[in-house]
């Protein structure tokens, strides 16, 4: 269970909404007339079983897919069709089912490579490695070593990404979401692969992420236990519907999320 | 405005007066067409099977002429050389197989593709040193091709079609209708399929790589060896003969890398695209415009259809 | 035990950013730039200087270029020739509409055609990607060469198609054309070389270094986290074909003397290439020892078959050379794809310990 107190009364007004949302590949309808929001400061899960069109919506949330109907509404912007990197400089941030880290380079340069929308010294500082160019870099420098104090990962700076365990990527690239500063923060399956103390520590990380920046968070996760947990409210997908919205408790005694889960059929 | 009508207006009605010329020009960019496409076809072959871009095919078509004509020049009597080179295209593609594929495998693409460059140039400076750097003149007569010329009256005026490109066009069907076949009907055929997907599951599943590379690249060789023996005849055999292997790039994009029939309309198109360019837009913008007119058009087709007429669309999943 | 970092600390972030932290780098960098700048000249043979050592530099340059564009930023280039061309050519025509300005103004505004050159070809990048892209700048190769060839405007309508380096002075010593000596011109380069890598290493291990490795390794997540791609690529591409552009005049202006179009061809683009993938896709230290391995080798070939008594043609010579690059590419991409970059790497790696093995 959320600890209650002063929590819940930082959870504020609608940051985003998705309106009426179909997404079609070919022929196969992933999402169908799905509509739910999220509010500023919740931890929000979207769950279901596979298959269902959860990631999917987060990639239309991202700006990765076009849908063919309905919109996402984001700090009262509504846009139909955004660009990924308008949704970066807007102040969404992801990670991804299959670590999408930048294999070619160390934890610390991934970490970094979140921070560019931040960065703005011009090509000529930068040809000199000198003045506005050296400040910024110490200046970020700075940034990232807080996250990556944060999250504990001080001895693996240097080291080339794909040579890390699964656990420890998932890590960085949490780490890289974070160094973006976002508002909205999507964490595909950020638990996927993990051990029990794996999953601990990646959940203190995600509510340490919602207490201490205010980040507000969207999940996908498959394991009850953490949803149930974290969570404020629950979003349920089966097929591609929503099938039900609501608190973790109100979610878990739903009959058509039990049905959905154990198969039953439609 | 002069300028406008040299480009739009001028060469349309140049083919409109001599539309024998106009005949001759399209037989001939058909001709050259059919040579692209038995080029490209070996690319596919390779790419299909297993997922290799050979950028060594080009040298493979001239290093196929070269023994053919080397061995014939030392005495081998022409059908006894054709067999021996056969031979020995069976033995480059083992080669390569143990040589490069093999310690090869389950690398990204890429690395391979560049691989292929390290075997271009590898078979470039041992052919130069084996057979030397002259022409050589192809041995059509011995393999008994056709020689000479049929006039055809039409279009107002007389078409002239060589013997030689009516029989390059039929071997080239012939071919390429065979190889369709063997993809699609036979076993080992699905099994190549199998390999161009996916090397580990192809493994898994019990197909042996190494045997499917070496009949794929032998099977290359093969269409190597003809394209060399066809083009040879045409015109003579020499190194440049690998440039014109560039020229099959042109193709791929535009029928798609995996695709047979791709290659084949990708080079008619590509075979006529070329000389009707060369011909009625030639003059306008000097000599030699051939060697990017291709690579511009095939340019132009990627921005609209980066995966080509047959090719599959590339989706990216994250 | 010669290697060791322990006892070298770094208490800001500043220092920590260094590009040469370790203090036996550094002192091997000095090193290497006092032989370059003072022993070579002083004690080379013109053999070495004007046969070796200008050239390799040159093509250092030149590989640094296209390692920039194919090596940190991932998109593989077939174009290098043509736009070393770009640049020589601009030059050449610059300098002959406007002798009286300084020729190294001139080279380094011929960088800036090359680079405009490198953008047009380059966006197509935006919808093409891996060997379809390669194929374009193909296209881009060709057509320029093309130019080079039957546009006589280029070699200001010279009968035999070439063009030849005008005479050309700094501080009244000349330093292009046929009265510049070795030395003088070996300076140039080594000057143009030298801070133009210093250049390319700041870029790479800053803030655009790290863009062009992120489309490299991931272009869509690149995308996701505010990277723009079609401006990374694009400068990727500008950078890189001022690179080659430089280097193409220093080619023509300060080795050759003059070219033929037929130097700028397809062949040239591999070589370079090949230089890249030898000496190591993404390595600037990498450029450098791929444009010594393969533009010494062939030198090597010529020079020390004789000396052992073993009689050699000149044409065979240079079809072994093809043979020896083919197969030495084959098996870098074996035995090291990283090239003879990572190579040099474990070596350090392996003297940090020493005398120990690990």
């Amino acid at each position: 269970m959320r600890a209650t107190g002063g929590r819940e009364a930082a959870v504020g007004d609608v940051l985003l909404s998705a309106e009426n949302v179909s997404l079609s590949f070919g022929g196969v309808k992933a999402v169908s007339d799905v509509s739910f929001d999220i509010r500023k400061g919740e931890i929000r899960a979207i769950i279901g079983p596979n298959g269902a069109g959860k990631t999917s919506m987060l990639n239309v949330i991202n700006g990765f897919y076009h849908p063919q109907q309905g919109r996402i509404t984001f700090k009262g912007e509504t846009r139909a069709n955004m660009r990924p990197h308008e949704a970066a400089y807007g102040g969404i941030a992801r990670t991804f089912q299959n670590v999408a880290l930048f294999r070619g380079m160390t934890a610390l340069d991934n970490i970094m490579a979140g921070r560019t929308l931040k960065m703005h010294s011009s090509f000529f500082w930068q040809l000199l490695r000198y003045g506005p160019a050296m400040r910024e870099e110490v200046e970020h420098r700075h940034r990232v070593e807080e996250i990556i104090d944060f999250l504990k990962i001080q001895e693996i700076r240097r080291v080339p990404v794909g040579r890390l365990p699964y656990g420890l990527q998932k890590r960085v690239e949490l780490g890289r979401a974070l160094a973006m500063e976002p508002e909205l923060l999507l964490l595909d399956e950020p638990m996927a692969g993990m051990n029990l103390e794996e999953k601990e520590d990646m959940s203190r990380f995600v509510l340490d992420v919602n207490d201490h920046y205010g980040t507000t968070i969207a999940l996908i996760e498959h394991d009850m236990g953490v949803v149930m947990d974290l969570s404020d409210r629950v979003v349920v997908l089966d097929h591609g519907i929503k099938i039900a919205d609501g608190t973790p408790d109100e979610v878990k005694h739903n009959q058509m999320v039990i049905d959905a889960y154990l198969g039953v059929a439609h | 405005m002069d300028l406008l009508y040299k480009i739009f207006l001028d060469p349309f009605v140049q083919m409109g007066t001599a539309p024998d010329l106009l005949v001759q020009t399209l037989w001939e960019g058909l001709v050259a067409g059919v040579l692209y496409s038995l080029i490209a076809l070996g690319f596919v072959l390779i790419f299909k099977a297993s997922g290799v871009f050979n950028f060594a095919q080009g040298i493979m078509v001239v290093f196929a002429a070269l023994t053919l004509v080397g061995l014939h020049e030392h005495g081998v009597p022409a059908f006894v050389a054709l067999a021996l080179t056969i031979g020995v295209m069976f033995c480059l593609a083992f080669a390569v197989e143990r040589l490069i594929l093999r310690p090869l495998v389950n690398q990204p693409d890429i690395i391979l593709f560049m691989a292929t460059f390290g075997l271009t140039y590898f078979l470039i400076g041992f052919g130069e040193l084996i057979f030397g750097g002259e022409t050589k003149v192809m041995i059509a007569d011995q393999l008994l091709l056709p020689r000479g010329a049929i006039d055809v009256k039409m279009a107002g005026g007389f078409v002239s079609l060589q013997k030689i490109d009516i029989a390059a066009a039929i071997i080239a069907s012939i071919m390429v209708a065979t190889l369709a076949i063997f993809f699609q009907r036979t076993r080992i055929g699905r099994a190549l399929r199998a390999v161009a997907d996916s090397h580990r599951a192809a493994l898994s599943v019990g197909i042996s790589l190494e045997q499917i590379w070496v009949i794929v690249w032998f099977a290359a060789g093969l269409v190597a060896l003809t394209t060399g023996i066809m083009w040879g005849a045409r015109s003579d055999v020499s190194f440049a003969l690998e440039v014109i292997a560039l020229k099959a790039l042109p193709v791929l994009i535009l029928g798609g890398l995996t695709s047979i029939p791709g290659a084949i309309v990708g080079g008619l198109i590509i075979g006529v695209g070329e000389k009707l360019g060369e011909f009625y837009w030639g003059p306008l913008m000097g000599s030699g415009i051939e060697s990017w007119f291709a690579y511009v058009i095939a340019l132009i087709f990627l921005l609209f259809r980066p995966q080509g007429l047959f090719g599959e669309r590339i989706i990216e999943r994250i | 035990m010669l290697y060791r970092e322990a006892g070298q600390f770094k208490t800001n972030y500043a220092a920590d950013l260094a590009v040469f932290p370790i203090l036996q780098d550094r002192i091997g960098l000095t090193i290497i730039l006092f032989v370059a700048a003072v022993i070579i000249p002083l004690f080379g043979s013109s053999f070495l200087i004007q046969a070796v050592m200008i050239p390799f530099l040159i093509f250092a340059l030149a590989a640094i270029g296209l390692n920039l564009l194919t090596g940190y930023t991932g998109l593989l280039s077939l174009g290098t020739g043509a736009f070393m061309g770009v640049g020589a050519y601009a030059c050449y025509k610059l300098t002959t509409y406007f002798p009286d300005v300084n020729v190294l103004i001139w080279i380094v505004a011929s960088g800036f055609f090359s680079a405009a050159v490198g953008v047009l070809f380059g966006l197509p990048s935006l919808r093409i990607k891996g060997f379809y892209l390669a194929v374009a700048t193909l296209a881009a190769q060709f057509f320029l060469s093309w130019c080079f060839i039957r546009l006589p405007w280029f070699y200001n309508y010279n009968a035999s198609g070439a063009i030849e380096v005008p005479t050309r002075t700094l501080f009244g010593i000349p330093i292009t054309g046929a009265t510049a000596t070795d030395t003088t011109r070996y300076f140039v380069v080594l000057c143009f070389v030298v801070v133009m890598t210093w250049f390319a290493s700041n870029l790479v291990h800053g803030r655009i270094g790290r863009m062009w490795m992120a489309v490299r390794d991931m272009d869509l997540a690149a995308d996701l986290i505010g990277i723009r791609l079609l401006q990374t690529k694009l400068l990727a591409f500008a950078t890189s074909s001022f690179y080659c552009g430089v280097a193409g005049a220093l080619l023509v202006f300060l080795w050759y003397g003059g070219a033929e179009p037929a130097v700028f061809d397809v062949n040239l683009s591999f070589f370079i290439l090949f230089m890249v993938i030898i000496g190591g896709l993404g390595s600037l230290t990498g450029s450098f020892f791929g444009a010594a391995l393969i533009f010494i080798l062939p030198i090597a070939l010529r020079y020390f078959p004789p000396k052992l008594g073993i009689p050699v043609h000149p044409a065979t010579v240079e079809h072994i050379q093809f043979m020896v690059i083919g197969a030495l590419i084959i098996l870098f991409l074996i035995a090291e794809p990283a090239g003879l970059a990572r190579l040099w790497q474990i070596g350090k790696q392996k003297l940090r310990v020493w005398p120990f093995p690990y």
